[in-house]
């Protein structure tokens, strides 16, 4: 009897599903007749809201990999991750405050200073991540799974604060002004301001005559982002540390009988999701040109959904789950309308996970890391 | 129970309720307690502080004290904004007005900032007393009156249960403010508009007006749509409205949003796909006439953006309205934030009630008769001018300041009614 539910199960839950968004879609501005007429009145258009959407899915991308590595390993959802991606974008706002280079006209010198801000920013937010875990995490490792959870919650908050605090120094960055830790904060767009001091164009097809715009921006974060993943890719698949890390993800205790330092392996990982964090604080700051204290907040959920989209604790789910929300909210900011733009990344993950209850690529637990 | 538990416990609550009898009973003569409820937490606080700065400003001109000295007047600035959302939260305006109305000692509640908030907390304050709340801020009509189009049907009465009013705003509504922008924009030769807003009562609301007054007036409305205001950046959106006229870009955007929205994010990215503020205009309400906005986007993308608020610019103001800037800059520092002087006066207007109850031989700590007395002022010289409040609390001062973003800070662009 179970079995035949089942069988027919999934059919129904189709079928009701494809009513509803037939049903629901013109409400929330799903109509198709208009979307490809507007597509087919400026296919370019088609490609522009890709860029945008690779590159702001790529941000959510790194972002996602910090959780989904802290889950696989320890099975905590890390709350304050998206904050340590805050506290990467007021890093390396001040370090670039700091070397003079956001008032800095020299390409050479803003060149030089973003590479030291991504370095600082890769430390700070590692370090901090780390902290937190030692502070937060460690202590509750053998406690019921609740414990951690509200813990980290309370980190978030208090992280959350330190932004708030930190965004109000205004000897620490000038720009930061006089109205207090609350507002929002200006990034200087640095890389657009370093190619027009090298008299180019920030827009790297401005002569291709497309009518498209992918600029040094665009590029710079899709690269960087591919450069991070292949690196951890590599690390966790290759070296001694990352074998430790996949066999302390697929059973602690016995990697630990094996002789694997547990606590130096789980350390690393919020080490490593932590720096990945502050090297996309660096990347969204340099992209959206905003620092605000409250911006780890929705990133943080968005990027949490992308890993769970992704299959949690599966790297390559989390990369693929980033690209895909990034794509999503592109194309629905594009040619559905805005208002509606949360519902339907949220309503794809819980489509995907009525099909694929692990995401789309699964909870992969002999490589999850 | 044990009998020594339940005796125990009887002292305890027969021991509370004479402690609560006094408490009633001996604070009542000497001590008058007016409180705040504004958000001042996240970016709404550098327009907030100036509210409360204004306020404490205007009690100390009073001397702290009503009535020849015979009562005491405190007052508290409560935050009803939360770290969770970062703006006013419901969850705290409730808890605002319902520990406002459990305490029998407050006699006024100045707020709230955001239209959304009031709606909250007007129903419980006016079960309260009724309690009377004076806003500085809020311009969401339905509040005090029905406006064809912005309203809701069951608006304002839904918000008054008891049948008296008692909420009472000196700025000016957004069924004038819309027809204000709109005039304003024409003027500047716009024909075509894209409408955003931060899909709030009041960011919504405004940009409600602005969209039936833009019809009216003959400008092309080519939508409105309403933006998530936490996402990390809106460059599809304004891709989008980069070709929505035709192919084109439209002559403006109007963002319906308070600067907590990621109003800030909005403007830097139509300004880095749709050019600067002279090529295609952003206009906004009261919620953007910030500094933060500017510190937020930074001062050459904000260079040009337009925001009206309820006012009078600073060269049309009376002497006690440039007596009050002065003062305020004596004590503080100077402020070009435009709710400053909305603030003052909303605690002038308490304070005025707090006397006129007093002269007539009532008793202060009644909230009923101070709420009265709140409806009851008329021709009163504030630092605005002369205002009344009419029957629906609305004040009687239709007047907008348009402002311009130019070096870094608005500049007064000059006073306009609808």
């Amino acid at each position: 009897m179970k079995s035949t539910l089942q069988k027919f199960a999934r059919p129904v839950i189709a079928i009701i599903t494809i009513y509803l968004v037939l049903l629901l879609g013109p409400i929330a501005a799903l109509d198709i007749p208009i979307i490809a007429a507007s597509i087919a009145k400026n296919p370019s258009q088609l490609l522009q809201f890709l860029i945008i959407g690779l590159a702001n899915g790529a941000i959510i991308a790194i972002i996602a990999l910090g959780y989904t590595m802290v889950y696989g390993i320890i099975e905590l959802i890390n709350f304050a991750h998206g904050d340590v991606y805050m506290i990467g974008v007021f890093t390396a706002l001040t370090t670039l405050s700091l070397t003079g280079t956001l008032t800095s006209q020299d390409p050479a010198r803003i060149g030089l200073g973003i590479f030291i801000a991504l370095i600082v920013s890769i430390a700070v937010s590692a370090t901090l991540n780390a902290t937190i875990e030692r502070l937060a995490y460690k202590r509750l490792r053998n406690a019921p799974r609740l414990a951690p959870l509200i813990s980290a919650i309370g980190m978030s908050f208090i992280v959350e604060n330190i932004g708030l605090i930190w965004a109000g120094q205004s000897w620490l960055v000038p720009s930061f002004g006089t109205t207090g830790g609350g507002s929002q904060k200006e990034f200087p767009d640095l890389l657009s301001r370093m190619f027009v001091n090298m008299n180019m164009d920030p827009n790297l097809l401005a002569n291709t005559g497309w009518g498209l715009r992918f600029t040094i921006k665009d590029l710079l974060v899709i690269v960087l982002a591919g450069v991070l993943m292949i690196g951890l890719r590599l690390f966790v698949q290759r070296t001694k540390l990352g074998k430790a890390m996949r066999a302390t993800a697929q059973n602690r205790d016995a990697a630990k009988m094996l002789g694997i330092d547990i606590d130096w392996v789980i350390t690393a990982t919020f080490l490593i999701g932590g720096g990945l964090a502050g090297a996309a604080g660096l990347m969204a700051g340099l992209y959206n040109n905003t620092a605000w204290w409250f911006m780890g907040f929705r990133a943080g959920l968005q990027s949490f959904t992308a890993a769970v989209l992704g299959g949690i604790g599966n790297i390559t789910g989390a990369m693929l789950g980033g690209f895909l929300i990034g794509l999503l909210a592109a194309f629905s900011d594009g040619y559905l309308n805005a208002r509606w733009t949360n519902a339907w990344v949220f309503a794809t993950l819980v489509l995907i996970l009525l099909f694929r209850p692990t995401g789309l690529l699964g909870e992969q637990t002999g490589q999850k890391v | 129970m044990s009998k020594r538990l339940f005796a125990l416990l009887s002292v305890l609550i027969i021991a509370s309720m004479a402690l609560a009898a006094c408490g009633a009973g001996g604070g009542e003569a000497a001590t008058l307690k007016i409180v705040s409820s504004l958000p001042m937490t996240g970016a709404s606080l550098t327009q907030t502080q100036t509210i409360v700065n204004a306020m404490t400003l205007r009690l100390e001109q009073a001397g702290g004290k009503a009535c020849n000295g015979k009562y005491t007047v405190t007052y508290e600035a409560w935050d009803d904004a939360s770290a969770a959302l970062g703006k006013w939260d419901p969850a705290v305006e409730t808890e605002n007005a319902n520990k406002a109305a459990a305490d029998p000692s407050i006699i006024a509640y100045l707020g709230t900032f955001n239209s959304g908030a009031a709606k909250l907390s007007i129903p419980i304050l006016n079960a309260a007393g009724p309690l009377v709340m004076i806003s500085p801020a809020n311009t969401y009509p339905g509040l005090t009156h029905a406006a064809t189009g912005l309203t809701e049907a069951n608006e304002p009465d839904v918000y008054y249960p008891s049948g008296t009013r008692n909420y009472a705003r000196v700025a000016a509504t957004d069924d004038l403010q819309g027809p204000v922008a709109v005039n304003f924009m024409v003027s500047q030769g716009v024909k075509t508009v894209y409408i955003l807003d931060d899909q709030e009562v009041y960011g919504k609301g405004v940009a409600d007006s602005v969209n039936q007054a833009a019809v009216a007036a003959g400008i092309t409305v080519i939508a409105q749509e309403g933006f998530d205001p936490k996402a990390a950046d809106y460059k599809a959106l304004m891709t989008k409205i980069s070709t929505s006229n035709d192919g084109a870009a439209p002559d403006a955007v109007y963002l319906g949003a308070i600067v907590d929205n990621n109003a800030a994010q909005v403007l830097k990215d139509k300004v880095a796909i749709m050019g600067d503020n002279q090529t295609v205009k952003f206009i906004g309400p009261d919620g953007i006439f910030t500094a933060a906005l500017i510190e937020g986007a930074g001062a050459d993308v904000a260079e040009g953006v337009f925001a009206t608020t309820p006012g009078l610019a600073l060269k049309d103001l009376g002497d006690a309205g440039k007596k009050f800037y002065a003062d305020y800059a004596a004590k503080y520092e100077e402020t070009k934030e435009p709710y400053a002087i909305l603030g003052y006066d909303t605690m002038s207007a308490a304070l005025k009630a707090i006397e006129d109850v007093c002269a007539a031989g009532g008793n202060p700590t009644d909230r009923a008769a101070i709420n009265a007395a709140v409806f009851a002022i008329k021709d009163f010289e504030g630092a605005l001018g002369t205002w009344s409040f009419n029957a629906d609390g609305d004040v009687t001062l239709p007047y907008f300041v348009v402002g311009q973003v130019q070096g870094g800070a608005y500049a007064d662009y000059g006073t306009f009614t609808p």
